[in-house]
């Protein structure tokens, strides 16, 4: 029982104090403990424990090889003051997150509104075709065989056929183009989770609403969407946030799967990959994580963010 | 009064034949966008060499040919580790993993869905603010606890980690919460049934769509795992790390890395068009309520 309850009932009561009265609760609900036990141990392990050290961690010059000292903030200040390929990553990973976060999110669910109405069948199908290339491992390196530097690259062909170009544009290796071209590829994979969160919501909406809401004087569908189908289906809006806002953030693998590291002149550069550079490669443990310690600031800051500004959809 | 129509069987309010058009106009145009590439790369695996390397390159094939996947097979048996190694390892990585994760998770959200204890709430609480957590933000950090306990280039850095994955534990929550009745496990309880067997006899099977989610979520991510910073031997590494290996390998293999990629790709979407129905169902109780 939640802790808030649990002092409602203690105060009903008055032969046992709350504390007497919860550690009775524990004590009845012995089996509970042991049922979510070996969950919440490896979720600890693995999920919790790794954020309190690296809070930890980023205070000290941990390197794994000598015994690490407290330096104190002075990872912080090197990386927010003396850092000048860090604040390029700080830019990036904002123009990124502020593109591909909100993009993906509009798009994951304009594509299942769009879809919502069409027979179950055909809707499978389109599912499918928007979802597939967020599941299907590395074949976002297609985009390099499309936008390939020599004109053997099919749009490289084309601009040549059409005499746009003269010589082929490396644009992998372009620091114009591969800001944009990541971004395209980010959101191509990003109709995920969300998207079929959103897919399942639209159909969950009681459509005695929409009747009502018809008799009401619900005049088009974009009325309907607005006053009937956003505030129905806040919860899934929500939850779709998280995930977008987490992959929009984390995106990071690809960037080098495509650009290779490190992007030229850095141009593609975000938080993710400064981490992997520091922690993955030079074992710089104690600046690496507090890299991670901002970034993860930055995450949950940019989830409140947007929590509180949803919790006002159609009310 | 607003004007009634029908659709699919379905009365169907506030529709204007203009928004009908646009709405399939712009469909048409992301569907495009999301499948082309898609279908692109199936071509590519579908050239022969002179098709692959020509100006200007043609979107469709012309003489397909199986000849990429043959010369995709050719390069797995000389590989350096036999290749079945690497197969047994992603798939064993992925059944162990999957498994393990269904039955702790499960176990630990019927317990936090339908059992009252001083804790649960704030339990899963914490769960589902962990969402927002990206795994490589504490890469790092999971590397030093993983040495700690001497399980780097291990199995079980793979395994364990998986069991304790946070969006499976919500979604399975989330569903027991909107489909397991308390009445019917109240019954159960007054009829003696301890908390385990009602987990497994009564609240399991009304969330099969869940189970299934599982599966599915966890087997992808697990085969989809390319090199992990945890494992070093070459004897440990995963199906896909091999296949990125062999798609490295420059010009002479483009063929044989399309191939590879329609191979790696096909079982994803297989499993998923297989089990859509239920993963839809289930995400219907994934949103978040305060």
């Amino acid at each position: 029982m939640s802790n808030k309850a649990a002092e409602k009932q203690a105060v009903a009561r008055k032969d046992i104090t709350m504390r007497q009265w919860i550690w009775k609760e524990m004590k009845k609900n012995w089996i509970a403990y042991l049922m979510v036990a070996p969950y919440m141990i490896i979720f600890c392990l693995f999920t919790i424990l790794p954020v309190i050290l690296s809070a930890v961690i980023s205070f000290t010059n941990f390197n794994m090889l000598e015994m690490p000292d407290f330096v104190f903030l002075n990872n912080y200040i090197t990386l927010f003051f003396d850092d000048d390929i860090f604040l390029t990553a700080v830019t990036n990973t904002f123009i990124f997150a502020c593109v591909v976060g909100p993009v993906s999110y509009l798009l994951s669910f304009l594509v299942a509104w769009f879809i919502n109405e069409i027979p179950p069948k055909i809707r499978a199908i389109v599912t499918l075709i928007f979802y597939a290339p967020s599941i299907s491992g590395q074949v976002y390196l297609i985009w390099q065989t499309l936008f390939s530097s020599d004109s053997y690259g099919w749009v490289n062909a084309t601009l040549l056929e059409l005499g746009l170009i003269d010589k082929e544009i490396a644009f992998f290796k372009d620091a114009d183009y591969v800001m944009p071209l990541c971004i395209v590829v980010a959101l191509w994979t990003s109709l995920g989770t969300a998207f079929l969160s959103f897919i399942a919501g639209l159909q969950g909406v009681d459509r005695s609403l929409y009747e009502a809401g018809a008799v009401d004087g619900v005049r088009n569908r974009w009325q309907e969407l607005y006053y009937i189908t956003l505030p129905s289906m806040r919860p899934q809006l929500l939850f779709g946030a998280v995930m977008a806002i987490t992959g929009a953030f984390g995106f990071g693998g690809v960037i080098t799967a495509l650009c290779g590291f490190p992007s030229v002149d850095y141009a593609a550069h975000t938080i993710m990959n400064h981490l992997e550079d520091y922690g993955g490669m030079r074992y710089e443990v104690g600046y690496s994580s507090a890299i991670a310690v901002v970034l993860f600031a930055v995450m949950v800051g940019a989830n409140g963010l947007v929590q509180k500004i949803l919790s006002k959809v159609g009310v | 009064m607003a004007r009634l129509r029908t659709r699919n069987h379905k009365v169907v309010f506030a529709r204007s034949a203009g928004g009908d058009a646009g709405i399939t106009i712009m469909l048409t145009l992301l569907g495009a966008f999301m499948f082309l590439p898609m279908l692109y790369t199936v071509m590519q695996s579908l050239k022969p060499l002179d098709e692959l390397w020509m100006y200007p390159p043609k979107f469709i094939v012309m003489s397909p040919t199986l000849e990429n996947f043959k010369s995709l097979f050719s390069l797995m048996n000389i590989s350096w580790v036999p290749f079945s190694r690497y197969i047994f390892n992603t798939v064993f990585t992925s059944v162990a993993g999957t498994f393990g994760h269904l039955f702790i998770a499960s176990l630990a959200a019927y317990t936090l869905a339908k059992i009252k204890f001083p804790g649960g709430k704030a339990m899963f609480k914490t769960i589902r603010t962990s969402l927002m957590f990206h795994s490589t933000v504490t890469a790092i950090t999971s590397f030093i606890i993983m040495s700690a306990f001497g399980w780097v280039d291990t199995y079980l850095a793979i395994i364990v980690p998986a069991w304790g994955s946070t969006l499976g534990l919500y979604l399975m929550k989330q569903f027991m919460d909107t489909n397991v009745p308390d009445t019917v496990l109240e019954s159960a309880r007054l009829d003696g049934s301890g908390e385990l067997r009602t987990y497994w006899v009564i609240a399991m099977p009304m969330v099969k769509p869940a189970w299934l989610t599982l599966i599915v979520y966890s087997f992808q991510a697990l085969w989809n795992a390319g090199s992990s910073v945890y494992i070093h031997s070459e004897q440990l590494k995963s199906l896909n790390y091999a296949i990125g290996q062999i798609t490295a390998g420059g010009i002479k293999r483009a063929g044989a890395s399309a191939a590879a990629q329609v191979v790696m790709m096909m079982v994803p979407i297989l499993v998923f068009v297989f089990s859509q129905s239920n993963i839809v169902e289930t995400m219907g109780s994934s949103g978040m309520k305060d």
